[in-house]
């Protein structure tokens, strides 16, 4: 069943793939078909991995360092109403601007390395995770809320114990939108200035024709992304399911 | 003004609010942080056990929780066995009686309960208004319903909140609260509540 949900579209979209090859008579230094490209990510694998490697690292410490500034700023714009009119307009500027055209001033600012790529993924998704989570976090069931107050609890006790755990499932939300966009991230920050990560191995391979390596390494990074999308969805339903005591249920 | 907002005022809860008149209680001081409310909503945070919420005060004031007496309270409205669970695995009589037994944990001398039964099936709500006029005994409990057989039930007096201001009835009888339903002098109390409803509306 899974199988075949999984393996009837992939084969649909090959077969496609090949036809209009076959239909239009590509040479294959304009569009490799398949077999070609499966040959080219066989012969590469080591290359690929190697390469693969930079990019994933780059890609988790974006998620990871997203998140965790995502869960402070989106804290801190719940705890002042104030700070919150005043800042939410810079975060939508945040978003507002291309961040494509940042690339090559973080290279600049951060450097060949890790640094740039992952300053990219994580200006990427900083907007979505803080967005979900504030949203989330100024929409406390207001009966909880006055509970606790009249139970004699403070404001960040209040934030801590009720509005944070409340707001988790719009963490989640937030976090799965970041697993899709942070790959992109890396992958523009590579394209800018890199000599790692698959970015770079696409522009390479596309520099010296190899158009059938470019196609792989395209394939790597879906994969890739599809892989932690999964991972993390299967990470936020947990989390959904133990905030709403569906599990663990003693 | 509602009489949520009624309620909250009485708690202490005034943001956003101008109150006209003033809230006393008996012995002159202030009522707030002397209340606990009890809501239609029953409240219960879903990622706690039961227990965990009904010592969730304790939580809340940063108190080390009082696991005996939550145990106590817990087997007083019924809910040993399902002290371990999470809300979520409860019906609706269930988390009421959970909410309570919360309530009961607060230990204030000033109750406030807001609609709490107006959710439950006919059955439910009469045992559930038994345990709490029972549980509730020697407090001072200020009870929000849109129910006349409840409030017929459960008064010692009976204030309507009208357009026109406040009535008072006095329920008829000289039964013991809860009194029976189908008690005549509760019928007839029932009977000229939904009256009065009537006429004011």
């Amino acid at each position: 069943m899974n199988l075949l949900r999984i393996g009837l579209p992939l084969l649909i979209g090959l077969a496609l793939w090949q036809g209009i090859i076959l239909a239009l008579d590509m040479p294959s230094f304009i569009l490799p078909g398949p077999l070609r490209v499966a040959e080219a990510l066989w012969d590469n694998r080591a290359l690929l991995v190697e390469h693969a490697r930079i990019t994933i690292s780059e890609v988790l410490l974006g998620l990871l360092l997203g998140a965790v500034l995502g869960w402070i700023s989106a804290t801190l714009l719940a705890l002042s109403p104030v700070a919150a009119r005043a800042l939410r307009p810079l975060l939508v500027f945040s978003q507002a601007i291309p961040v494509f055209a940042l690339a090559p001033i973080f290279t600049l600012w951060f450097g060949y390395g890790l640094g740039s790529k992952i300053a990219m993924a994580l200006l990427i998704i900083y907007f979505p995770v803080t967005s979900a989570f504030y949203d989330a976090l100024i929409k406390t069931p207001p009966a909880w809320v006055s509970q606790a107050r009249i139970m004699g609890a403070g404001r960040t006790r209040i934030l801590w114990c009720v509005r944070m755990p409340a707001a988790l499932p719009g963490l989640m939300s937030g976090l799965r939108l970041a697993a899709v966009y942070a790959p992109i991230g890396a992958i523009i920050g590579e394209w800018v200035g890199a000599s790692r990560g698959l970015g770079y191995l696409m522009l390479l391979a596309n520099g010296r024709a190899k158009i059938d390596l470019m196609f792989a390494a395209v394939l790597v990074v879906a994969l890739l992304t599809i892989l932690l999308h999964r991972a993390v969805d299967a990470l936020a339903h947990q989390v959904e399911m133990r905030q709403q005591g569906m599990k663990g249920n003693g | 003004m509602g009489k949520s907002t009624l309620l909250h005022c009485l708690a202490g809860l005034t943001d956003g609010l101008t109150l006209d008149g003033r809230i006393e209680a008996g012995d002159g001081r202030p009522l707030a942080g002397r209340v606990a409310l009890m809501a239609q909503s029953d409240g219960l945070l879903p990622w706690l056990t039961v227990a965990q919420n009904v010592t969730l005060g304790a939580r809340m004031r940063r108190e080390a929780p009082d696991r005996d007496r939550a145990r106590t309270l817990l087997a007083r409205v019924g809910l040993t066995d399902l002290a371990g669970r999470k809300p979520h695995a409860l019906s609706g009589g269930q988390r009421q009686r959970a909410a309570l037994a919360r309530t009961l944990y607060e230990d204030r001398p000033v109750v406030l309960l807001d609609e709490p039964f107006s959710a439950l099936d006919v059955a439910t709500r009469a045992r559930m208004q038994d345990l709490a006029a029972v549980e509730l005994g020697g407090r001072t409990v200020l009870h929000v319903t849109h129910d006349p057989a409840e409030a017929a039930r459960l008064g010692e007096r009976i204030l309507i909140l009208t357009a026109g201001g406040i009535e008072t009835i006095d329920p008829e009888g000289a039964a013991p609260i809860p009194r029976v339903p189908d008690d005549p002098d509760t019928l007839s109390t029932t009977g000229r509540l939904t009256r009065l409803l009537l006429e004011v509306a």
